[in-house]
């Protein structure tokens, strides 16, 4: 198979949400058949890798395979939240595309949609 | 069989004001029971309703009241849709009372208004009762002065009020959920052990409650995601039969898009353990629930179990959290990022020399900023061009408003004693609060319905 490294942004779509200092994120594969490699890679480690910086000390991933999808519950990524962060987004609404745009995946070449600007890319 | 009809027109307070108006159209040509939800009441929000209505007894209700309800409420009650909101905030009675006022100059007459009350705590519980409750999440409450303190009530609360006839009703705290529960249960008469069919009716409440963000809205990503007519964005409706089964659609002849990823982004929004959603009516396990679509913008969603509900309610208390200074400036063309970060060090060492104890956040925006944190350390791994269009933020929280000022105008002075070419000041200078969740036991609150009739 024709395996290629994109960031998840190509394969997966993402939201997030939040919780006092705690914030949740789907991620949500374009295509089912993407699934299997989202759960393998996309792992709590590397997630809590991404956050690291804001101070997240912990990520829980529940894995909800009938959708797909996965949820990612990470502890104190946000500067103590809408009670206490001096940044601009203490929801952390826009850390969805923090971690679309930092995890790069290895996935066979028809994980990305054919519709997708990043097969455009791949061209 | 009677199918639920539930329209949702606003997933917050400032959500776009005539988005019921299609909405409402859908409903009246559909057959069976028709809902029409707003959801208006973030944690936060009570504690401002609570200080307007110490300011005034008559208000303390939504602001968003006047603004919402006078373009529906004539076509609701002729075609029997009955409005379901938690504008009631820190006054449903109020609410009522308001409702009733704008019915009479509108000519709607024969209008029955409910309200529900018992969510605030701070009548029935003293300061000290309510610190003494462990922090399950949040601020600790310490000796700090309680401007409000809310318990989410259940959809129980908002059927006992639909079961009097009320053609609106009007509470305060509840979860978001029950605004679509609550009817689900008046009409299909479901029981506190139908677990698997309420926690169906919750997966409703859940997607319908934050408006257009499970039809197509908060979800484009041009290219990537695309999503027809956002700018006439359809909001959703749902049908609910007795059996649970739950279809998520829009109105015709409107934008947005309802499809399995649109339904299944909302469905995990603001969910933690989505094996365990607590929620005062059932605990949801989403671990089965399976999202298809079975036509053009209409999407079947199945297979949610329910477990028993917790012995505790969980409340939100709210405490004032001092101010929240912030100023902005621009820097755009040749060097703006070298310009742009001269003027951070400059408020940097400003704030120094002028005493601000408090920590000051300096950063640029459009070097990645809102992804970094206090410390920058982002700022190092990025490579942004020299040349472009930055905007120089600080930001300070403070016990003073006098301090909050004294930062914002610090970037304001940039003007004349900053870096050359910088442009656009804007200031923002806001009171702040902080909240706290607790778990309060359910035989401490009471959900009492008032009815108010006019002829």
């Amino acid at each position: 198979m024709n395996f290629i490294d994109v960031p998840l942004h190509a394969v997966a779509h993402a939201r997030a949400g939040d919780k006092g200092n705690r914030s949740n994120i789907s991620v949500i594969p374009y295509l089912p058949g993407a699934f299997a490699y989202l759960v393998e890679q996309v792992t709590e480690v590397r997630v809590l890798a991404v956050f690291a910086h804001k101070g997240a000390t912990a990520v829980k991933r529940y894995v909800l395979p009938k959708l797909p999808a996965m949820n990612l519950v990470i502890d104190n990524a946000l500067e103590g939240g809408v009670n206490a962060s001096l940044g601009l987004d203490g929801h952390g609404k826009a850390l969805s595309f923090l971690l679309l745009g930092d995890i790069d995946v290895r996935v066979p070449v028809d994980c990305v949609p054919e519709s997708s600007p990043y097969r455009e890319r791949l061209r | 069989m009677t199918t639920v009809h539930i329209g949702c027109g606003a997933g917050f307070a400032g959500d776009r004001f005539d988005a019921a108006v299609p909405v409402v159209a859908a409903l009246a040509h559909a057959k069976g029971e028709r809902f029409l939800i707003y959801e208006v009441l973030a944690e936060r929000t009570l504690a401002i309703a609570q200080r307007m209505r110490r300011e005034n007894p008559e208000q303390g209700y939504s602001p968003f009241l006047d603004t919402y309800l006078p373009l529906v409420l004539a076509d609701c009650r002729r075609h029997g849709i009955r409005i379901v909101t938690n504008m009631g905030a820190a006054n449903p009675l109020g609410a009522a009372r308001r409702v009733q006022t704008l019915a009479q100059q509108l000519g709607v007459q024969r209008i029955k208004i409910a309200a529900v009350t018992g969510d605030d705590l701070l009548a029935t519980m003293s300061q000290d009762e309510l610190r003494r409750e462990p922090v399950i999440e949040g601020i600790a409450l310490g000796k700090r002065d309680i401007v409000a303190a809310n318990a989410y009530l259940g959809a129980r609360s908002v059927a006992d009020a639909l079961a009097t006839g009320a053609d609106v009703v009007l509470v305060g705290r509840t979860t978001d959920a029950a605004l679509s529960l609550g009817p689900l249960l008046h009409v299909h008469g479901w029981n506190p052990d139908d677990l698997d069919r309420l926690a169906q009716g919750t997966v409703c409440g859940h997607l319908l409650e934050c408006g257009a963000q499970v039809s197509g809205a908060y979800f484009p990503d041009p290219g990537l995601k695309d999503v027809p007519d956002l700018a006439r964005v359809g909001f959703p409706i749902a049908e609910v039969e007795a059996d649970g089964s739950l279809i998520i659609t829009k109105p015709p002849g409107t934008g947005g898009l309802v499809s399995r990823a649109t339904v299944i982004e909302q469905l995990l929004y603001e969910v933690h353990d989505p094996h365990n959603y607590l929620t005062p009516d059932v605990v949801l396990d989403l671990g089965e629930v399976e999202v298809e679509q079975i036509a053009t913008n209409r999407v079947s969603v199945h297979g949610a179990r329910g477990k028993p509900p917790p012995a505790t309610l969980k409340a939100t208390v709210c405490v004032d959290a001092g101010w929240l200074g912030e100023g902005e400036i621009s820097y755009a063309g040749p060097n703006a990022l070298g310009r742009a970060e001269l003027a951070a060090s400059v408020v940097s060492a400003r704030c120094r020399a002028i005493g601000i104890t408090d920590p000051v956040r300096v950063e640029v925006l459009g070097t990645q900023a809102i992804f970094d944190s206090d410390a920058r350390s982002r700022r190092a791994r990025v490579t942004p061009d020299e040349t472009g269009e930055y905007r120089m933020r600080a930001a300070v929280r403070t016990a003073t408003r006098k301090s909050a000022q004294q930062v914002a105008d610090e970037v304001l002075s940039l003007y004349c004693s900053g870096p050359a070419g910088g442009a656009g000041v804007r200031q923002h200078i806001g009171a702040q609060v902080a909240t706290a969740s607790i778990l309060i036991d359910r035989a401490r609150v009471k959900a009492c319905v008032h009815l108010v009739e006019q002829a």
